[in-house]
Protein backbone atom coordinates (compact mmCIF):
# COMPACT_ATOMS: atom_id res chain seq x y z
CA UNK A 1 0.00 0.00 0.00
CA UNK A 2 1.38 3.06 -0.76
CA UNK A 3 1.14 5.42 1.80
CA UNK A 4 -1.01 8.58 1.40
CA UNK A 5 1.23 11.39 2.23
CA UNK A 6 -0.79 14.47 1.63
CA UNK A 7 2.46 16.79 0.87
CA UNK A 8 3.42 14.67 -1.99
CA UNK A 9 -0.06 14.84 -3.19
CA UNK A 10 -0.27 18.36 -2.92
CA UNK A 11 3.12 18.75 -4.43
CA UNK A 12 1.77 17.26 -7.43
CA UNK A 13 -0.88 18.50 -7.93
CA UNK A 14 1.00 21.90 -8.09
CA UNK A 15 2.68 20.47 -10.42
CA UNK A 16 0.92 18.81 -12.97
CA UNK A 17 -1.27 21.17 -15.17
CA UNK A 18 -2.99 17.31 -16.13
CA UNK A 19 -3.98 16.44 -12.43
CA UNK A 20 -4.65 20.80 -12.03
CA UNK A 21 -8.14 20.23 -14.37
CA UNK A 22 -9.21 17.67 -12.31
CA UNK A 23 -7.92 15.95 -8.63
CA UNK A 24 -9.55 12.16 -9.71
CA UNK A 25 -7.55 10.40 -12.15
CA UNK A 26 -9.71 8.26 -14.79
CA UNK A 27 -6.86 5.86 -15.07
CA UNK A 28 -6.59 5.26 -11.89
CA UNK A 29 -10.07 5.08 -11.14
CA UNK A 30 -10.96 2.91 -13.62
CA UNK A 31 -8.23 0.06 -12.66
CA UNK A 32 -8.75 0.61 -8.36
CA UNK A 33 -12.62 -0.23 -9.03
CA UNK A 34 -11.60 -3.26 -11.21
CA UNK A 35 -8.69 -4.05 -8.39
CA UNK A 36 -11.94 -4.21 -6.27
CA UNK A 37 -14.20 -6.23 -7.48
CA UNK A 38 -10.99 -8.62 -7.81
CA UNK A 39 -9.77 -8.57 -4.31
CA UNK A 40 -13.59 -9.42 -3.58
CA UNK A 41 -13.53 -12.12 -5.59
CA UNK A 42 -10.59 -13.38 -3.34
CA UNK A 43 -12.69 -14.15 -0.92
CA UNK A 44 -16.13 -14.88 -2.15
CA UNK A 45 -15.63 -17.60 -3.91
CA UNK A 46 -12.41 -18.00 -4.02
CA UNK A 47 -11.12 -18.36 -0.42
CA UNK A 48 -14.22 -19.81 0.36
CA UNK A 49 -14.12 -22.70 -2.23
CA UNK A 50 -10.82 -23.24 -1.49
CA UNK A 51 -11.57 -23.81 2.67
CA UNK A 52 -14.46 -25.87 1.65
CA UNK A 53 -12.74 -28.21 -0.42
CA UNK A 54 -9.70 -28.87 2.84
CA UNK A 55 -12.78 -29.97 4.93
CA UNK A 56 -14.89 -32.83 5.30
CA UNK A 57 -17.86 -33.37 3.42
CA UNK A 58 -20.29 -32.74 6.92
CA UNK A 59 -18.66 -29.49 6.87
CA UNK A 60 -18.41 -28.06 3.62
CA UNK A 61 -21.15 -25.70 4.16
CA UNK A 62 -20.10 -24.14 7.56
CA UNK A 63 -16.95 -22.95 6.17
CA UNK A 64 -18.49 -21.78 3.09
CA UNK A 65 -21.15 -20.07 5.35
CA UNK A 66 -18.77 -18.26 7.82
CA UNK A 67 -17.04 -16.94 4.81
CA UNK A 68 -20.29 -15.20 3.33
CA UNK A 69 -21.09 -14.43 7.13
CA UNK A 70 -18.04 -12.62 7.26
CA UNK A 71 -17.90 -10.88 4.41
CA UNK A 72 -21.56 -9.42 5.54
CA UNK A 73 -20.48 -8.28 8.70
CA UNK A 74 -17.06 -6.61 8.38
CA UNK A 75 -19.13 -4.61 5.26
CA UNK A 76 -21.32 -3.27 7.71
CA UNK A 77 -18.71 -2.88 10.50
CA UNK A 78 -16.28 -1.22 8.08
CA UNK A 79 -19.55 1.20 7.08
CA UNK A 80 -20.23 2.04 10.80
CA UNK A 81 -16.86 2.85 11.71
CA UNK A 82 -14.18 0.47 10.62
CA UNK A 83 -13.06 2.83 7.95
CA UNK A 84 -12.98 5.75 10.08
CA UNK A 85 -10.74 4.34 13.05
CA UNK A 86 -8.06 2.88 10.04
CA UNK A 87 -7.82 5.32 7.63
CA UNK A 88 -9.17 9.31 9.04
CA UNK A 89 -7.08 10.38 12.01
CA UNK A 90 -3.28 11.27 13.31
CA UNK A 91 -3.46 8.33 16.40
CA UNK A 92 -0.40 6.73 16.29
CA UNK A 93 -2.32 3.32 17.26
CA UNK A 94 -6.13 4.04 15.99
CA UNK A 95 -7.55 6.44 13.75
CA UNK A 96 -10.61 8.69 14.41
CA UNK A 97 -14.02 9.17 14.29
CA UNK A 98 -14.59 12.33 11.83
CA UNK A 99 -16.14 9.25 9.35
CA UNK A 100 -17.91 7.33 11.65
CA UNK A 101 -20.94 6.14 9.18
CA UNK A 102 -19.08 7.26 6.75
CA UNK A 103 -20.86 10.74 7.29
CA UNK A 104 -17.94 12.88 6.34
CA UNK A 105 -18.37 11.30 2.92
CA UNK A 106 -19.63 12.84 -0.39
CA UNK A 107 -20.11 12.38 -4.05
CA UNK A 108 -17.45 14.41 -4.89
CA UNK A 109 -14.50 13.48 -1.74
CA UNK A 110 -11.12 12.43 -2.71
CA UNK A 111 -8.63 10.15 -2.00
CA UNK A 112 -5.45 10.99 -3.42
CA UNK A 113 -6.44 10.67 -7.22
CA UNK A 114 -9.39 8.68 -6.85
CA UNK A 115 -13.14 9.20 -5.55
CA UNK A 116 -13.36 8.22 -1.47
CA UNK A 117 -16.14 6.22 -2.02
CA UNK A 118 -13.85 3.48 -4.29
CA UNK A 119 -11.07 3.96 -1.81
CA UNK A 120 -13.62 3.02 1.00
CA UNK A 121 -14.98 -0.27 -1.34
CA UNK A 122 -11.13 -0.81 -2.06
CA UNK A 123 -10.26 -1.04 1.73
CA UNK A 124 -13.19 -3.01 2.76
CA UNK A 125 -12.42 -6.10 0.78
CA UNK A 126 -9.07 -6.25 2.37
CA UNK A 127 -10.83 -6.15 6.11
CA UNK A 128 -13.15 -8.62 4.66
CA UNK A 129 -10.41 -11.34 3.54
CA UNK A 130 -8.47 -11.19 6.47
CA UNK A 131 -10.53 -12.15 9.71
CA UNK A 132 -11.91 -14.84 6.63
CA UNK A 133 -8.53 -16.54 6.24
CA UNK A 134 -8.55 -16.82 10.16
CA UNK A 135 -11.61 -19.40 9.21
CA UNK A 136 -9.52 -22.10 8.47
CA UNK A 137 -7.45 -22.25 11.94
CA UNK A 138 -10.96 -22.92 13.67
CA UNK A 139 -12.96 -24.74 10.84
CA UNK A 140 -14.98 -27.73 11.38
CA UNK A 141 -15.53 -26.88 15.15
CA UNK A 142 -16.49 -23.44 16.18
CA UNK A 143 -19.77 -22.54 16.69
CA UNK A 144 -21.47 -20.06 14.40
CA UNK A 145 -23.19 -17.69 16.59
CA UNK A 146 -19.70 -17.68 18.43
CA UNK A 147 -17.54 -16.95 15.37
CA UNK A 148 -19.80 -13.88 14.05
CA UNK A 149 -19.51 -12.16 17.59
CA UNK A 150 -15.66 -12.76 17.38
CA UNK A 151 -15.48 -11.60 13.83
CA UNK A 152 -16.88 -8.09 15.15
CA UNK A 153 -14.26 -8.19 18.13
CA UNK A 154 -11.46 -9.25 16.04
CA UNK A 155 -11.91 -6.89 12.95
CA UNK A 156 -12.38 -3.97 15.83
CA UNK A 157 -9.09 -4.40 17.98
CA UNK A 158 -6.78 -6.62 15.96
CA UNK A 159 -7.20 -5.42 11.67
CA UNK A 160 -8.37 -1.73 12.69
CA UNK A 161 -5.02 -0.86 14.58
CA UNK A 162 -2.50 -2.45 12.33
CA UNK A 163 -4.15 -1.19 9.17
CA UNK A 164 -3.79 2.24 10.74
CA UNK A 165 -0.95 1.74 12.14
CA UNK A 166 0.57 0.53 8.90
CA UNK A 167 -1.47 2.37 6.35
CA UNK A 168 -3.31 5.02 7.96
CA UNK A 169 -0.61 6.85 8.77
CA UNK A 170 -0.41 5.85 12.28
CA UNK A 171 3.35 4.32 14.69
CA UNK A 172 4.49 1.99 11.81
CA UNK A 173 4.23 3.98 8.78
CA UNK A 174 5.69 7.00 10.88
CA UNK A 175 8.90 4.88 11.12
CA UNK A 176 8.87 3.81 7.82
CA UNK A 177 7.91 0.60 7.82
CA UNK A 178 6.92 -1.11 4.17
CA UNK A 179 4.43 -3.25 3.85
CA UNK A 180 3.29 -2.75 -0.02
CA UNK A 181 0.08 -4.81 0.22
CA UNK A 182 -0.64 -6.57 3.17
CA UNK A 183 2.41 -8.65 4.55
CA UNK A 184 1.51 -7.28 8.58
CA UNK A 185 -1.70 -5.94 8.21
CA UNK A 186 -3.40 -9.08 6.31
CA UNK A 187 -1.06 -12.40 6.49
CA UNK A 188 0.22 -11.38 9.75
CA UNK A 189 -2.59 -10.62 11.65
CA UNK A 190 -4.77 -13.45 10.11
CA UNK A 191 -1.92 -16.33 10.30
CA UNK A 192 -1.09 -15.06 14.16
CA UNK A 193 -4.65 -15.01 15.06
CA UNK A 194 -5.55 -18.16 13.87
CA UNK A 195 -2.48 -19.38 16.23
CA UNK A 196 -4.35 -18.17 18.93
CA UNK A 197 -7.54 -19.45 17.90
CA UNK A 198 -6.42 -22.80 17.23
CA UNK A 199 -4.96 -23.19 20.21
CA UNK A 200 -7.82 -21.72 22.38
CA UNK A 201 -10.50 -23.78 20.85
CA UNK A 202 -8.17 -27.20 20.87
CA UNK A 203 -7.68 -29.68 18.15
CA UNK A 204 -10.36 -31.62 16.02
CA UNK A 205 -11.48 -34.43 17.28
CA UNK A 206 -9.36 -37.30 15.73
CA UNK A 207 -6.70 -34.91 15.43
CA UNK A 208 -3.40 -35.63 14.68
CA UNK A 209 -4.72 -38.34 12.59
CA UNK A 210 -5.22 -39.46 8.96
CA UNK A 211 -9.11 -39.05 8.86
CA UNK A 212 -9.03 -35.20 9.26
CA UNK A 213 -8.31 -34.85 5.11
CA UNK A 214 -9.55 -32.86 2.12
CA UNK A 215 -13.07 -34.29 0.88
CA UNK A 216 -13.06 -32.41 -2.33
CA UNK A 217 -9.42 -31.30 -3.99
CA UNK A 218 -10.93 -29.89 -7.45
CA UNK A 219 -13.09 -27.57 -5.22
CA UNK A 220 -9.29 -27.01 -3.81
CA UNK A 221 -7.73 -26.23 -7.17
CA UNK A 222 -10.57 -23.63 -8.33
CA UNK A 223 -10.62 -21.90 -5.22
CA UNK A 224 -6.87 -21.42 -5.35
CA UNK A 225 -6.75 -20.63 -9.27
CA UNK A 226 -9.23 -17.77 -8.43
CA UNK A 227 -7.09 -16.85 -5.82
CA UNK A 228 -4.21 -16.57 -7.87
CA UNK A 229 -6.35 -14.47 -10.66
CA UNK A 230 -7.71 -12.20 -7.39
CA UNK A 231 -4.17 -11.31 -6.33
CA UNK A 232 -3.69 -9.40 -9.22
CA UNK A 233 -5.81 -6.57 -7.78
CA UNK A 234 -4.38 -7.21 -4.41
CA UNK A 235 -1.47 -6.44 -5.14
CA UNK A 236 -1.52 -4.29 -8.17
CA UNK A 237 -3.90 -2.40 -6.43
CA UNK A 238 -2.32 -1.85 -3.28
CA UNK A 239 -0.43 0.97 -5.89
CA UNK A 240 -3.64 2.61 -5.74
CA UNK A 241 -2.86 4.26 -9.04
CA UNK A 242 -2.92 2.83 -12.39
CA UNK A 243 0.96 3.22 -13.33
CA UNK A 244 4.38 1.92 -13.67
CA UNK A 245 4.23 0.37 -9.83
CA UNK A 246 0.88 -1.80 -9.84
CA UNK A 247 2.62 -3.31 -13.27
CA UNK A 248 5.87 -4.26 -11.62
CA UNK A 249 3.23 -5.51 -8.55
CA UNK A 250 1.46 -7.85 -10.78
CA UNK A 251 4.55 -9.04 -12.43
CA UNK A 252 6.36 -10.15 -9.49
CA UNK A 253 2.93 -11.19 -7.99
CA UNK A 254 3.07 -13.51 -10.34
CA UNK A 255 6.46 -14.70 -10.30
CA UNK A 256 6.19 -15.11 -6.37
CA UNK A 257 2.83 -17.11 -7.34
CA UNK A 258 4.99 -19.49 -9.84
CA UNK A 259 8.14 -19.96 -7.89
CA UNK A 260 5.69 -20.81 -4.60
CA UNK A 261 4.06 -23.26 -6.42
CA UNK A 262 7.18 -25.19 -7.85
CA UNK A 263 9.35 -24.85 -5.05
CA UNK A 264 6.82 -26.47 -2.56
CA UNK A 265 5.59 -29.03 -5.50
CA UNK A 266 9.57 -29.83 -5.86
CA UNK A 267 9.87 -30.25 -1.91
CA UNK A 268 7.09 -32.45 -1.65
CA UNK A 269 7.71 -34.49 -4.76
CA UNK A 270 11.69 -35.10 -3.13
CA UNK A 271 10.24 -35.68 0.49
CA UNK A 272 7.53 -37.83 -0.11
CA UNK A 273 8.00 -39.28 -3.55
CA UNK A 274 4.93 -37.46 -5.35
CA UNK A 275 4.12 -34.04 -5.94
CA UNK A 276 0.65 -33.34 -4.99
CA UNK A 277 -2.23 -30.93 -6.12
CA UNK A 278 -2.95 -30.18 -2.92
CA UNK A 279 0.92 -29.07 -2.23
CA UNK A 280 1.51 -27.04 -5.59
CA UNK A 281 -1.73 -24.68 -4.65
CA UNK A 282 -0.80 -24.33 -1.28
CA UNK A 283 2.57 -23.26 -2.61
CA UNK A 284 1.38 -20.86 -4.73
CA UNK A 285 -1.04 -19.21 -1.81
CA UNK A 286 2.26 -19.04 -0.13
CA UNK A 287 4.14 -17.84 -2.42
CA UNK A 288 0.87 -14.88 -2.79
CA UNK A 289 1.71 -14.42 0.73
CA UNK A 290 5.38 -13.98 0.88
CA UNK A 291 5.46 -11.89 -1.89
CA UNK A 292 2.57 -9.46 -0.70
CA UNK A 293 4.53 -6.83 1.16
CA UNK A 294 7.27 -6.94 -1.14
CA UNK A 295 5.09 -6.40 -4.55
CA UNK A 296 6.22 -2.93 -4.34
CA UNK A 297 9.88 -2.94 -3.69
CA UNK A 298 11.28 -5.74 -4.91
CA UNK A 299 12.20 -6.34 -8.98
CA UNK A 300 11.56 -9.52 -10.85
CA UNK A 301 14.80 -11.15 -9.57
CA UNK A 302 13.98 -10.45 -6.28
CA UNK A 303 10.54 -12.02 -6.97
CA UNK A 304 11.94 -15.48 -7.88
CA UNK A 305 14.14 -15.46 -4.45
CA UNK A 306 10.62 -14.72 -2.58
CA UNK A 307 9.07 -17.26 -4.34
CA UNK A 308 11.54 -19.92 -3.40
CA UNK A 309 11.89 -19.02 0.28
CA UNK A 310 7.91 -18.96 0.27
CA UNK A 311 7.88 -22.69 -1.08
CA UNK A 312 10.53 -24.40 0.95
CA UNK A 313 10.35 -22.01 4.23
CA UNK A 314 6.47 -22.52 4.48
CA UNK A 315 6.66 -26.12 3.67
CA UNK A 316 8.30 -26.63 6.58
CA UNK A 317 6.27 -24.63 8.74
CA UNK A 318 3.47 -26.18 7.70
CA UNK A 319 5.07 -29.45 9.01
CA UNK A 320 6.41 -28.39 12.00
CA UNK A 321 3.25 -26.49 13.27
CA UNK A 322 0.84 -30.03 13.35
CA UNK A 323 3.47 -32.48 13.47
CA UNK A 324 6.35 -31.01 15.98
CA UNK A 325 3.90 -28.23 17.94
CA UNK A 326 0.85 -30.68 17.50
CA UNK A 327 -1.07 -27.36 17.14
CA UNK A 328 -4.31 -28.09 15.51
CA UNK A 329 -3.94 -24.83 12.68
CA UNK A 330 -6.91 -27.07 10.42
CA UNK A 331 -6.29 -25.31 7.35
CA UNK A 332 -2.26 -24.33 7.88
CA UNK A 333 -3.13 -20.13 8.30
CA UNK A 334 0.30 -19.76 10.13
CA UNK A 335 2.51 -21.64 8.33
CA UNK A 336 1.44 -20.33 4.98
CA UNK A 337 -0.15 -16.94 5.46
CA UNK A 338 1.46 -16.06 8.66
CA UNK A 339 5.40 -17.43 8.59
CA UNK A 340 4.45 -15.90 4.46
CA UNK A 341 3.61 -12.27 5.12
CA UNK A 342 6.82 -12.08 7.50
CA UNK A 343 9.45 -13.57 5.88
CA UNK A 344 8.03 -11.37 2.70
CA UNK A 345 8.23 -8.26 4.93
CA UNK A 346 12.31 -9.08 6.10
CA UNK A 347 13.04 -10.58 2.84
CA UNK A 348 12.39 -7.39 1.20
CA UNK A 349 14.81 -5.33 3.19
CA UNK A 350 17.74 -7.20 0.89
CA UNK A 351 16.58 -7.35 -2.27
CA UNK A 352 14.82 -3.71 -2.39
CA UNK A 353 17.52 -1.37 -3.75
CA UNK A 354 17.97 -1.20 -7.59
CA UNK A 355 21.94 -1.20 -7.14
CA UNK A 356 21.27 -4.45 -5.13
CA UNK A 357 21.17 -7.79 -4.62
CA UNK A 358 18.76 -9.03 -7.11
CA UNK A 359 17.99 -5.41 -7.31
CA UNK A 360 17.07 -5.19 -10.97
CA UNK A 361 13.51 -3.35 -11.63
CA UNK A 362 13.41 -3.41 -7.32
CA UNK A 363 12.33 0.14 -5.86
CA UNK A 364 14.69 0.79 -3.42
CA UNK A 365 14.32 3.02 -0.07
CA UNK A 366 16.56 5.46 1.69
CA UNK A 367 17.57 3.51 5.07
CA UNK A 368 20.68 1.33 4.35
CA UNK A 369 19.54 -2.15 3.92
CA UNK A 370 20.12 -3.05 7.47
CA UNK A 371 18.67 -0.08 8.92
CA UNK A 372 15.18 -0.85 6.97
CA UNK A 373 15.74 -4.71 7.88
CA UNK A 374 15.53 -3.26 11.89
CA UNK A 375 12.72 -0.80 10.96
CA UNK A 376 11.15 -4.34 8.89
CA UNK A 377 11.90 -6.18 12.07
CA UNK A 378 10.29 -3.79 14.63
CA UNK A 379 6.78 -3.87 12.76
CA UNK A 380 6.55 -7.65 12.66
CA UNK A 381 7.62 -7.68 16.39
CA UNK A 382 4.61 -4.98 17.28
CA UNK A 383 2.29 -6.55 15.03
CA UNK A 384 2.61 -9.89 16.13
CA UNK A 385 2.15 -9.03 19.80
CA UNK A 386 -0.50 -6.54 19.00
CA UNK A 387 -2.28 -9.87 17.60
CA UNK A 388 -1.25 -12.16 20.10
CA UNK A 389 -2.76 -10.38 22.87
CA UNK A 390 -6.00 -8.75 21.34
CA UNK A 391 -6.87 -12.27 19.45
CA UNK A 392 -6.57 -13.60 22.78
CA UNK A 393 -8.84 -11.00 24.31
CA UNK A 394 -11.53 -11.53 21.33
CA UNK A 395 -12.10 -14.96 22.00
CA UNK A 396 -12.00 -14.70 26.00
CA UNK A 397 -14.65 -11.59 25.38
CA UNK A 398 -16.88 -14.03 22.54
CA UNK A 399 -16.51 -17.83 25.46
CA UNK A 400 -17.98 -15.00 28.22
CA UNK A 401 -20.77 -14.34 25.67
CA UNK A 402 -21.24 -18.43 24.57
CA UNK A 403 -19.53 -21.49 24.00
CA UNK A 404 -16.70 -21.28 21.85
CA UNK A 405 -17.05 -24.90 20.35
CA UNK A 406 -19.88 -26.94 19.46
CA UNK A 407 -20.58 -29.91 21.12
CA UNK A 408 -18.73 -33.19 20.54
CA UNK A 409 -21.84 -34.62 18.74
CA UNK A 410 -22.21 -32.16 17.13
CA UNK A 411 -18.74 -32.32 15.90
CA UNK A 412 -18.94 -35.63 14.84
CA UNK A 413 -22.60 -34.93 13.13
CA UNK A 414 -20.52 -32.72 10.72
CA UNK A 415 -21.79 -28.64 11.25
CA UNK A 416 -23.80 -28.45 8.25
CA UNK A 417 -26.42 -30.09 9.78
CA UNK A 418 -25.90 -29.04 13.05
CA UNK A 419 -25.07 -25.75 12.99
CA UNK A 420 -27.38 -24.86 9.87
CA UNK A 421 -29.40 -27.52 9.28
CA UNK A 422 -28.40 -28.28 5.74
CA UNK A 423 -26.44 -30.42 4.05
CA UNK A 424 -23.96 -29.90 1.37
CA UNK A 425 -24.42 -33.24 -0.43
CA UNK A 426 -28.10 -34.37 -1.29
CA UNK A 427 -28.86 -37.27 0.95
CA UNK A 428 -31.70 -38.17 -1.29
CA UNK B 1 -18.60 -69.88 8.36
CA UNK B 2 -20.65 -67.12 8.79
CA UNK B 3 -21.41 -63.66 6.95
CA UNK B 4 -21.78 -60.69 9.94
CA UNK B 5 -23.38 -57.07 8.49
CA UNK B 6 -22.99 -54.63 10.70
CA UNK B 7 -24.52 -51.28 9.93
CA UNK B 8 -23.23 -48.35 12.18
CA UNK B 9 -22.89 -44.47 12.28
CA UNK B 10 -20.55 -43.21 9.54
CA UNK B 11 -18.70 -41.34 12.18
CA UNK B 12 -17.97 -44.47 14.58
CA UNK B 13 -16.20 -46.25 11.22
CA UNK B 14 -12.47 -45.59 12.03
CA UNK B 15 -13.12 -46.82 15.92
CA UNK B 16 -14.80 -50.27 14.58
CA UNK B 17 -12.63 -50.68 12.22
CA UNK B 18 -9.25 -50.19 14.30
CA UNK B 19 -10.88 -52.29 17.02
CA UNK B 20 -11.86 -55.02 14.76
CA UNK B 21 -7.93 -54.93 13.58
CA UNK B 22 -6.96 -54.97 17.12
CA UNK B 23 -8.81 -58.46 17.38
CA UNK B 24 -6.97 -60.03 14.45
CA UNK B 25 -9.61 -59.96 12.02
CA UNK B 26 -7.71 -59.93 8.56
CA UNK B 27 -10.39 -58.24 6.04
CA UNK B 28 -13.61 -56.45 5.91
CA UNK B 29 -16.02 -54.61 3.23
CA UNK B 30 -17.17 -51.42 3.91
CA UNK B 31 -20.44 -49.93 2.24
CA UNK B 32 -22.03 -46.85 1.78
CA UNK B 33 -25.86 -47.36 2.15
CA UNK B 34 -28.75 -45.56 3.45
CA UNK B 35 -31.80 -46.47 5.23
CA UNK B 36 -34.07 -45.67 8.51
CA UNK B 37 -34.98 -47.22 11.22
CA UNK B 38 -36.21 -46.07 14.79
CA UNK B 39 -34.16 -43.14 14.37
CA UNK B 40 -35.83 -42.23 11.25
CA UNK B 41 -34.46 -39.16 9.12
CA UNK B 42 -34.10 -36.12 10.42
CA UNK B 43 -35.02 -32.43 8.46
CA UNK B 44 -33.26 -29.83 6.91
CA UNK B 45 -34.10 -26.44 6.10
CA UNK B 46 -34.63 -24.53 1.94
CA UNK B 47 -35.40 -20.72 2.23
CA UNK B 48 -37.55 -20.95 5.43
CA UNK B 49 -39.44 -24.06 4.57
CA UNK B 50 -38.55 -27.17 6.58
CA UNK B 51 -38.68 -30.68 4.58
CA UNK B 52 -37.36 -34.09 6.09
CA UNK B 53 -35.04 -36.07 4.53
CA UNK B 54 -36.64 -39.91 5.07
CA UNK B 55 -33.38 -41.70 4.93
CA UNK B 56 -29.60 -41.58 6.89
CA UNK B 57 -26.48 -42.43 5.54
CA UNK B 58 -24.84 -45.20 7.16
CA UNK B 59 -21.93 -47.60 7.30
CA UNK B 60 -22.21 -50.98 6.39
CA UNK B 61 -19.62 -53.84 7.41
CA UNK B 62 -19.19 -56.96 5.96
CA UNK B 63 -16.72 -59.65 7.74
CA UNK B 64 -16.73 -63.23 6.62
CA UNK B 65 -15.63 -65.11 9.56
CA UNK B 66 -15.91 -69.07 11.16
CA UNK B 67 -18.20 -70.14 13.38
CA UNK B 68 -16.40 -70.04 16.96
CA UNK B 69 -15.25 -66.29 16.28
CA UNK B 70 -18.73 -64.95 15.77
CA UNK B 71 -19.63 -63.99 19.35
CA UNK B 72 -16.51 -62.10 20.12
CA UNK B 73 -16.23 -59.89 16.58
CA UNK B 74 -20.51 -59.33 17.50
CA UNK B 75 -18.93 -58.23 21.09
CA UNK B 76 -16.53 -55.94 19.66
CA UNK B 77 -18.67 -53.95 17.10
CA UNK B 78 -21.03 -53.60 19.53
CA UNK B 79 -18.72 -52.46 22.18
CA UNK B 80 -17.08 -49.77 19.60
CA UNK B 81 -20.22 -48.46 17.52
CA UNK B 82 -22.24 -47.97 20.44
CA UNK B 83 -23.30 -44.12 22.10
CA UNK B 84 -26.01 -45.42 23.72
CA UNK B 85 -28.04 -43.36 21.53
CA UNK B 86 -30.70 -44.09 18.59
CA UNK B 87 -29.77 -44.96 15.52
CA UNK B 88 -26.75 -46.31 16.34
CA UNK B 89 -27.62 -49.16 13.64
CA UNK B 90 -27.60 -53.51 14.26
CA UNK B 91 -25.77 -56.61 12.91
CA UNK B 92 -27.17 -59.71 11.02
CA UNK B 93 -25.52 -62.85 11.02
CA UNK B 94 -26.03 -64.93 7.60
CA UNK B 95 -24.27 -68.37 6.93
CA UNK B 96 -22.25 -68.61 4.01
CA UNK B 97 -22.72 -71.89 2.06
CA UNK B 98 -18.82 -71.84 0.44
CA UNK B 99 -15.57 -69.37 0.55
CA UNK B 100 -13.37 -69.29 -2.90
CA UNK B 101 -10.30 -67.18 -2.58
CA UNK B 102 -9.94 -66.49 -6.72
CA UNK B 103 -6.20 -66.52 -6.96
CA UNK B 104 -5.57 -69.94 -5.46
CA UNK B 105 -9.11 -71.69 -5.59
CA UNK B 106 -8.58 -72.10 -1.73
CA UNK B 107 -12.24 -73.24 -0.72
CA UNK B 108 -13.95 -73.33 3.23
CA UNK B 109 -11.66 -71.88 6.25
CA UNK B 110 -8.46 -71.58 4.12
CA UNK B 111 -10.22 -68.82 2.30
CA UNK B 112 -11.31 -66.43 4.89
Amino acid sequence: MKLFNYGLITLATLLSPAVLSSEINSGDTAWILTATALVLFMTLPGLALFYGGLVRSQNVLSVLMQCFAICCIVSVVWVVYGYSLAFTGNGSIIGGTDALFLSSLTRDSASGTLPESLFVVFQMTFAIITPALVVGAFAERMKFSAMCIFTVLWVTLVYLPACHMVWGGGYLSSIGVIDFAGGLVVHATCGVGALVAAMMLGPRKGFPGGSLVPHNRPMVVMGAAMLWVGWFGFNGGSAVAADSSAGMAILVTHIGAAVGALTWMTVEWVKTGKPTVVGIATGMVAGLATITPASGTVGPQGALLIGFLAGLICFYATQMIKGFFKIDDSLDVFPVHGVGGILGILTLAFIGKPDGFLGAGAAGFDPSVFDQFMIQLQGVIVICLWTLVFSWVALKVTSLITDIRVSNESEHEGLDLTEHNESGYSSG
Amino acid sequence: MKLISAIIKPFKLEEVRQALIDFGVEGLTISEVKGFGRQKGHTELYRGAEYTIDTLPKIKIEILTDDNDVPSIVDVISSSANTAKIGDGKIFITNVDEVIRIRTGETGSDAI
